[in-house]
């Protein structure tokens, strides 16, 4: 073995060392090697960045949301001071009061429509490419699952406000779904928290908007980007190389480093 | 892909009891709503299709237990002794029919879905019940008949539920029809929620602001209208709540009255499929109130065989 500079030595002991430490007792950093350095096909072109796009958009809705879970409170209850519902309220005091209200609040209202189209453009891509065949069929389908999951987002998310748009569009939306054979009345009136909109519907609706559907969605596509990982990018339609072909597995490490150089361990 | 080796079944095929295990599921949470017997009779259903359930999924398992020989790991010669020791330990006995790791792991899984269910059942019904239990509204006080004049609409917009505060305002055009053939005070009260899709149904005529009133929480609104239009779908209805054009699939709901020291008290909500007549001569045909845009009558009815008015009462 080559004699190491003092520099390399260093950068052993300062970085390595540690990342071997912890690679050795959690597998993280083979973990990551595999999903981040990973064989793509040569004719890949920005189409195939709109998962990572929605994915963006996705993490830019939580993070927004979480904040805006800070100053928002759901409740249909009258203000006395303001004379206006408490939620309605707090959405004109985020807006209009609150320091970068404004811009947190645009960010996760017009990042919600990104989100959605962004879940499309990437849906298109996967159906004009054929992407979603053999073996990425589950891809797929956990894919049409996180459209679904992420319109519901959208539904529950628009009563929030409390305004006239807000209760007539959700009032709207609940009596559409009252309006299928058989279980329809029952899922409206599950909906609304009886046969109306009423104080209950509110808090319902936020707690679905940001614990239920927000802890499926991410679990959706944890198991989304895991298959992605496992299976590859496919090639595109026009592409020599054969879709489908199947990765080699990562090789384990020839020493004890596991050192994130590119290269080292995926091919 | 055309390796016959992948053609061949490897499980048992498709079992009808997990179909009768979710309708004994759905009949016992529907029994929580209707009656204790339905759900006693669900949770029967549920149990014995359960178990049939089980007992099919792990029959293959439990047959091949008695072929498993663990012990099979010594050298050739000392298997076969081996092998004639169980033989003969096989005539003296028979093999239990559950290994011990058998009865370990099955008896984990079990105790793990019975916690399961003790944890998720009670949250499943908190999360659906409370939506469909305890809904009875109080009765609307709209003041003095006297403020009602005859023939004429009135926009009263009321608080259903005080306690809940004006989220539980709602709106509804009166009319009094004057007294009917048999001298009693007759009284048409559409709901202003469209049947289509529940928006704000808006009276299509003048609203006489000046003689508007404002009593305990009541306000009313003389309108001179002959129809009513909705502003979301255009959905169009005549003076007796019959849909005229648009969207709607049925008549304007209803609102029953009853008359208490000459004071007009609002009752339940009702369907209407549809109304003959006018006013206090008016044929009106009554269902169980149901969400805007179900069919209360004719063949689409059929698509709509319960809803909750029905059974919540």
């Amino acid at each position: 073995m080559a004699v190491k500079s003092k520099r390399q030595q260093m950068v052993d002991m300062a970085v390595l060392a540690p990342l071997d430490w912890v690679d050795e007792r959690t597998g993280a950093v083979r973990g990551t090697k595999w999903f981040l350095f990973r064989n793509v096909p040569r004719d890949t072109s920005w189409m195939q960045t709109l998962g990572s796009a929605a994915l963006t958009a996705f993490i830019v809705q939580a993070l927004t949301g979480a904040i805006l879970a800070m100053y928002y409170e759901p409740s249909a209850a009258i203000n006395p001071v303001t004379g206006e519902p408490i939620a309605y309220s707090t959405i004109v005091a985020i807006t209009d009061e609150l320091t970068l209200g404004w811009l947190v609040r645009g960010m996760h209202r017009w990042g919600a429509s990104v989100f959605i189209i962004l879940i499309f453009l990437h849906m298109g891509r996967v159906f004009l490419f054929g992407a979603y065949k053999y073996p990425r069929e589950l891809t797929w389908i956990t894919g049409v699952l996180i459209l679904a999951t992420g319109m519901l987002m959208g539904f529950t998310g628009y009563l929030l406000p409390w305004d006239q748009t807000a209760y007539w569009a959700s009032a709207v939306g609940i009596n559409l779904n009252g309006t299928a054979p058989f279980a329809g009345p029952w899922l409206a009136q599950f909906l609304a928290g009886g046969p109306e909109i009423g104080p209950e519907t509110l808090p319902k609706f936020y707690a679905m908007h940001m614990l239920l559907i927000p802890g499926a969605l991410i679990a959706l596509i944890g198991v989304h980007i895991y298959l992605v990982t496992r299976l590859g990018v496919s090639s595109p339609p026009w592409s020599s190389e054969a879709a489908g072909r199947e990765r080699p597995p990562v090789k384990p490490p020839s020493s004890t480093r596991a050192g994130l150089v590119r290269g080292s361990g995926g091919d | 892909l055309s390796d016959p080796g992948h053609d061949t079944p490897h499980v048992s095929g498709p079992s009808l009891w997990p179909i009768g295990f979710a309708i004994g599921v759905a009949c016992l949470l529907l029994g929580l709503v209707i009656s204790w017997i339905v759900a006693v009779i669900g949770a029967v259903f549920a149990i014995v299709f359960g178990f049939l359930w089980a007992r099919g999924v792990t029959r293959d398992v439990r047959e091949d237990v008695p072929e498993i020989e663990p012990e099979a790991r010594a050298a050739a010669e000392e298997a076969q002794a081996a092998q004639a020791a169980a033989d003969a330990a096989k005539a003296r006995e028979p093999l239990p029919a559950y290994s011990r790791s058998h009865f370990l792991s099955a008896s984990t899984l079990g105790l793990g879905a019975a916690i399961g269910a003790i944890v998720t059942l009670p949250v499943l019904g908190f999360t659906v019940l409370p939506s469909f239990t305890n809904i009875e509204e109080d009765e609307a006080d709209l003041g003095p008949i006297d403020n009602f004049p005859e023939g004429e609409y009135v926009i009263a917009s009321f608080l259903a539920n005080p306690k809940q505060g004006e989220v539980s305002r709602r709106t509804a055009f009166v009319r009094n029809n004057g007294p009917a053939d048999n001298g009693e005070p007759s009284f048409t009260i559409l709901y202003s929620r469209c049947v289509h899709l529940g928006c704000p149904v808006q009276p299509n005529g003048p609203i006489d602001e000046e003689n508007r009133k404002e009593i305990d929480g009541v306000e009313l609104r003389p309108v001179l209208a002959q129809s009513f239009g909705c502003p979301c779908h255009g959905g169009l209805y005549d003076s007796e709540g019959n849909r005229r054009a648009g969207p709607p699939v049925r008549s304007l709901d209803r609102l029953t009255f009853s008359i208490k020291d000459r004071r007009l008290i609002l009752g339940e909500l009702y369907a209407v499929g549809n109304v003959s007549g006018t006013g206090a001569n008016a044929q009106i045909a009554r269902y169980p109130w149901s969400v805007p845009g179900t069919h209360v009558d004719g063949v689409e009815a059929w698509l709509y065989p319960i809803v909750p008015s029905q059974v919540t009462g």
